[in-house]
């Protein structure tokens, strides 16, 4: 079974070369999938008829026991003979349908190929996820099919009318299936019919959801505006999904679950009612529309609501009804769709005030026409009338309820003749007053695949004995009453005659005064549910709007209020629920009198940043109160993460000083007293929240921390530095995460940086005077014969002396960067190298070197830089992420990413060494970081300059210097 | 566990100040904000790491207990690098700002203001329309009343008719088709 499901969809991923390949001729190798399935069907009749059920399961989601399972009995095999049967039919009739060259004709293909697939599924599931995953796979093939013609409105609205529609429903079904399950113990649909839960409020709860999900798409009133919209659709999709195949899958489930849940309070009035409701209502509607299509789909709508409540009843005997029924249905509805895009194709219109003398140019598709009409209006010898007899009858059987559904459903049926009369009179019929229409004639493969099921309808009639077995088999879930029904053609002359004889005279009578009851009908109409479904959408869509327009200001200091209000009031709420401070301990006073020291300095600095308007001291205060976290790591005890902060805090505050040379002196950003205070009010009052929650979070601890066993392990391998030792080996993944961050930052700052027009106007370029740097005053001028060379200088010691202007130089600065440059990269590489012995490591080497680097800058420009170091940036990113990725995957060959391997030995002069990958990890980290400070100090030191002298030169040279 | 105030406090002064920074418009007040922020959300974290002790180094002679918890160090060290990317991010969003506008001002989101006028509009469009129905009422109630009624009969029949719905409500929802091109 599975095979054959897959084999659907693999051939329908085909379809688009094929179709574009072959044409439309490509179609008859489509029908292969649901053929062979068809045939498959039928080899499997003489086991399950006699009570063999097919079944295949694979484990899919262990822990909750939701499996894969698909399992053919009586029930699923009648639906897979007509979805598979009608399937092959209609793809075989698309190919006489579509003429060559239609617009993504492959797409299409395969989304209906798709669908067959996902259908034959859906009624082999036999777990109830598998089966709703099928069933919403219908439902997003649907609406892919529905919508095929996309451009048009109508075909967009539709699609996404029947998506919305059967979607909610799905999912209320969805929830229904979860809680079913629960109860249930078991997602397997055949042990829960077997053994059925208690019916308690639960499940009434979950079988009413799950029926949703069923009347949805089943498009049982209210929820039936769909079907007659997804008309939009071309004919084959109106006679495979909206007549045979998706619209049964609710008939189906209803059937499926009754013999274990019609007993459910809810089960039969839902059903009934609603089952009546939809089949009088949309009979009714069916009586007064012209276009042909119309009226077949809300007749459709009517036989679906007679299906649901005969396959809701849930008595052996209706159940009997009920499965003849859906089949009588496929026979019949399926060829009427297909004849009336036969007609469509043929005469060019479905309006049935336009069409006449149809009948005559086009006889064998009236025959069929009018077999398969007869099969609906269950006049004898065809298959409908064999289904409805045995429907009256079961309905006579029951009780009250059965007897009003009885007697309506009488009425029902004679709206169901009058409407197959429209029908076949508005297709064929030559009207007087009506030119005849002009008219094509329609080829043998054309009529062929309706004219199969046609002759189903009348073959099955008389033949309806070879059925029973399988039909019986169904019904034999339910408890076999005194008397069960036999299905026969002939049951003599009854009540049940007697009925199918009043429903025939009446839908005569109906149309006979077809001109009145339009009248009347439009009279009456009440405007459609279509109408309140575009109201409700369109309510929520304002109401999303006012919602949005409401919260989403475009403000980012709200947004960031927002944020921060939403995190502490949700701490606030979980405190005032859980009131955790009983009997947490009080802090204590200070770890050191060195700790209240530092952070009163920290906290002067901080609250200094609040009140300065000019951006240099602020950055210069930040600065400071870096450096004094800083000292509170080295008073807590921790010197790795104290170097660190040493080291960012001055990388940060340089680059911040770099960049603040362009911006304007002041912020400049006051703000209204009310908003400042409102700021600080809230500012203190998170900050007292979070230091509040902080207190009880550590009051809470109970467990032994996961850092002292580290500690064990560090020493356990001989190594000193535990917090270097965590940061290269037991914790490497973070590390290697926080690389990726540093080099993607790194890329995002030289994107925003490095921004240039495409194209320079040349001529003007070349006329920029020469020989400014952004540290020469803008406007003076500087004698070209001064030295001033623009391209980094040669042979001179001091790489500034040609580029910067002279009174910006301090040759004493100079040379001392040059000095102390190589001992501080030697430090560097130092820090580097012992990170497992001293404090230090790649990130701290790394900042090191990188502030040797900026010392250049600083020092010389940024020609001095790159005589310091004459290679780009990227490489030494690029060179670290992969020396640190390599490293990670190379461990992979003892099975675990980021494995470190170490080696000991002994040296005749060196004395003990030891040496693991972890430092070359390290060496990676230590290359990325010095990349990220060099980019940093090229992109917003180098780049900026760059840009300023660039901007200099404009404005000298507009103002005509030479 | 208990914690040191020192440090809490500490911790507590430099969010209140980097919130401070942070709610405002300026991109680089902004910035030094979040590494105000950062520091004291990261004093935070050491602060409930449990007391200061030794610096976890295994050198001879030092005793294991007095160490202090070195596992929060190493995840804050990670925070600490991860704010100098940070960093350099927002300077060079900042600097570009300046170049593009001559401040590095955050103005209000454009589209957002957008999204607050439609759902002003929509609004408006629905109480004028109300209105406008309000108005319609007569004066001769009795006449006029019949004359409505009639009309919605028509209506009803009209929508009826119209079984492709081509009402202006899906105008609304789904936007109007193209009209179509001349041939």
């Amino acid at each position: 079974m599975t095979w054959l499901v897959l084999a659907h969809f693999a051939v329908a991923l085909c379809a688009a070369p094929l179709i574009r390949r072959s044409g439309p001729r490509g179609f008859v190798v489509l029908a292969l999938p649901p053929a062979v399935a068809c045939g498959w069907a039928v080899a499997q009749w003489g086991s399950v008829a006699v009570g063999g059920a097919r079944t295949e399961a694979w484990s899919w989601i262990g822990p909750y026991g939701v499996d894969v399972a698909f399992r053919l009995d009586a029930l699923a095999l009648v639906m897979v003979l007509l979805a598979a049967g009608v399937g092959a039919l209609v793809l075989l009739y698309c190919g006489s349908y579509f003429a060559g060259g239609t617009r993504r004709l492959g797409q299409f293909a395969g989304t209906l190929l798709g669908f067959a697939g996902a259908m034959l599924g859906l009624v082999l599931a036999d777990d109830l996820i598998t089966l709703y995953l099928f069933w919403e796979l219908t439902t997003v093939l649907s609406f892919l099919l529905i919508g095929y013609d996309s451009e048009k409105r109508a075909g967009r609205r539709s699609a996404l009318q029947a998506l919305t529609v059967t979607t909610v429903g799905g999912l209320a079904m969805f929830v229904g299936f979860l809680m079913l399950g629960h109860a249930a113990g078991t997602y397997r649909i055949s042990r829960i019919i077997e053994d059925p839960p208690a019916a308690t409020n639960t499940v009434s709860a979950a079988v009413v959801l799950v029926l949703c999900g069923a009347l949805a798409k089943s498009a049982i009133w209210p929820l039936s505006l769909w079907l007659p919209n997804a008309m939009a659709a071309p004919t084959p999709v109106s006679a495979y999904l909206h007549a045979a195949a998706m619209v049964k899958a609710g008939v189906y489930l209803v059937a499926r679950l009754a013999p274990a849940f019609a007993d459910v309070p809810a089960w039969r009035p839902l059903l009934l009612t609603l089952g009546t409701a939809t089949m009088l209502l949309g009979g009714w509607r069916a009586l007064r529309l012209n276009d042909l299509k119309l009226v077949l789909a809300y007749g459709t709508v009517s036989q679906l609501g007679f299906l649901i409540a005969l396959a809701g009843a849930g008595t052996y005997n209706t159940a009997l009804a009920a499965i003849a029924m859906i089949l009588a249905h496929g026979l019949f509805k399926a060829p009427l769709f297909l004849v009336t895009g036969i007609v469509d194709r043929a005469a060019g219109t479905r309006d049935l005030r336009r069409l006449s003398g149809v009948g005559r140019a086009l006889p064998w598709v009236a025959a069929t026409a009018v077999v398969a009409g007869a099969s609906m209006a269950a006049l004898p010898p065809l298959l409908g009338f064999a289904a409805k007899e045995a429907a009256f009858a079961a309905l006579l059987d029951g009780g009250t309820a059965e007897r009003w559904v009885l007697a309506l459903t009488t009425a029902g049926s004679a709206l169901t003749t009058a409407y197959t009369l429209r029908f076949l009179w508005g297709a064929f019929a030559r009207k007087p007053g009506v030119e005849d229409t002009r008219v094509r004639r329609a080829g043998p493969a054309f009529l062929a695949p309706p004219a199969v099921l046609a002759v189903g309808c009348a073959v099955f009639g008389p033949g309806v004995g070879w059925l029973t077995g399988l039909f019986e088999r169904y019904a034999a879930q339910f408890p076999a009453p005194a008397h069960p029904y036999h299905l026969a053609l002939w049951h003599g002359l009854g009540i049940a005659l007697g009925l199918s004889v009043l429903a025939w005279a009446g839908g005569a009578a109906l149309f006979a005064a077809r001109r009145q009851v339009a009248r009347i009908g439009r009279r009456i109409a009440w405007p459609t549910a279509d109408e309140a479904f575009g109201r409700s959408v369109l309510g929520l869509e304002r109401a999303a709007l006012q919602v949005t327009g409401t919260v989403q200001k475009g403000s980012l200091p709200s947004y960031v209020v927002t944020l921060l209000a939403v995190m502490v009031s949700g701490l606030v709420a979980v405190l005032a629920a859980d009131r955790p401070w009983q009997g947490a301990p009080a802090p204590r006073v200070w770890d050191s009198a060195w700790q209240a020291a530092a952070g009163a300095l920290t906290c002067a600095c901080a609250l200094m940043c609040l009140v300065v308007q000019r951006r240099m001291k602020a950055a210069v205060l930040v600065g400071l109160t870096g450096y004094g976290t800083a000292l509170l790591y080295v008073v807590h005890g921790a010197p790795d993460l104290a170097l660190t902060q040493f080291g960012v805090e001055t990388v940060s505050t340089v680059v911040l000083v770099l960049v603040l040379r362009r911006l304007p002196l002041f912020f400049g950003d006051a703000r209204h007293r009310n908003r400042r205070a409102a700021g600080m009010v809230f500012a203190a009052v998170s900050g007292l929240v979070l230091a509040w929650v902080l207190w009880l979070a550590a009051a809470a601890r109970q467990v032994t921390p996961a850092g002292p066993a580290m500690t064990e392990e560090t020493e356990h391998h001989g190594l000193k530095d535990v917090v270097a030792t965590i940061l290269v080996d037991f914790r490497a993944w973070d590390t290697m995460g926080e690389s990726a961050v540093l080099a993607a930052a790194v890329l995002g700052v030289a994107s925003l940086l490095y921004v240039y027009p495409r194209q320079r106007p040349a001529g003007e370029a070349q006329q920029l005077p020469r020989g400014l740097t952004a540290w020469s005053l803008i406007g003076r001028r500087i004698s070209p014969g001064g030295g001033y060379r623009e391209a980094a200088p040669e042979g001179s010691w001091l790489a500034a002396g040609d580029t910067l202007a002279p009174e910006h130089r301090s040759v004493v600065f100079e040379v001392i960067a040059r000095i102390v440059f190589h001992p501080i990269l030697m430090l560097s590489v130092y820090l580097l190298l012992c990170a497992e012995n001293l404090p230090g490591g790649g990130f701290v080497g790394g900042l090191v070197a990188g502030v040797g680097l900026m010392i250049r800058y600083l020092a010389g420009g940024r020609h001095e830089l790159r005589a310091a170091i004459p290679v780009r940036s990227g490489f030494f990113v690029g060179l670290g992420l992969a020396l640190s990725t390599t490293v990670a995957l190379a461990g992979l060959a003892s099975g675990t990413v980021l494995h470190a391997w170490t080696w000991h030995g002994h040296l005749p002069l060196i004395g003990d060494w030891h040496a693991g990958t972890a430092v070359i990890f390290d060496l990676g980290v230590y290359l990325l970081v010095v990349g990220v400070v060099l980019d940093m100090v090229r992109a917003l030191g180098g780049e900026i300059d760059m840009q300023t002298e660039e901007r200099a030169r404009y404005q000298l040279a507009r103002k005509g210097a030479p | 566990m208990t914690v040191s105030a020192t440090l809490l406090t500490c911790a507590a002064v430099l969010w209140f100040v980097g919130g401070n920074l942070i709610i405002t418009r300026s991109l680089t007040r902004v910035l030094m904000g979040i590494i105000v922020c950062g520091n004291g959300v990261n004093l935070f974290l050491l602060a409930a790491s449990g007391p200061a002790g030794a610096p976890p180094l295994l050198y001879p002679g030092t005793s294991k207990s007095a160490m202090s918890d070195p596992l929060p160090q190493a995840i804050v060290l990670t925070a600490v690098v991860i704010t100098l990317g940070t960093t350099a991010f927002v300077l060079a969003m900042a600097y570009r700002s300046t170049q593009l506008t001559g401040s590095d001002f955050v103005p209000d989101d454009l589209a957002d203001h957008q999204v607050a006028l439609r759902a002003q509009l929509t609004a408006e469009r629905a109480r004028l329309r109300e209105e406008r129905e309000r108005e319609e009422r007569p004066k001769e109630r009795r006449d006029l009343r019949r004359e409505l009624r009639r009309r919605i009969r028509d209506a009803r029949a009209y929508q009826a008719r119209e079984a492709d719905a081509s009402d202006d409500l899906w105008d609304d929802v789904l936007g109007a088709d193209p009209p179509e091109e001349p041939q």
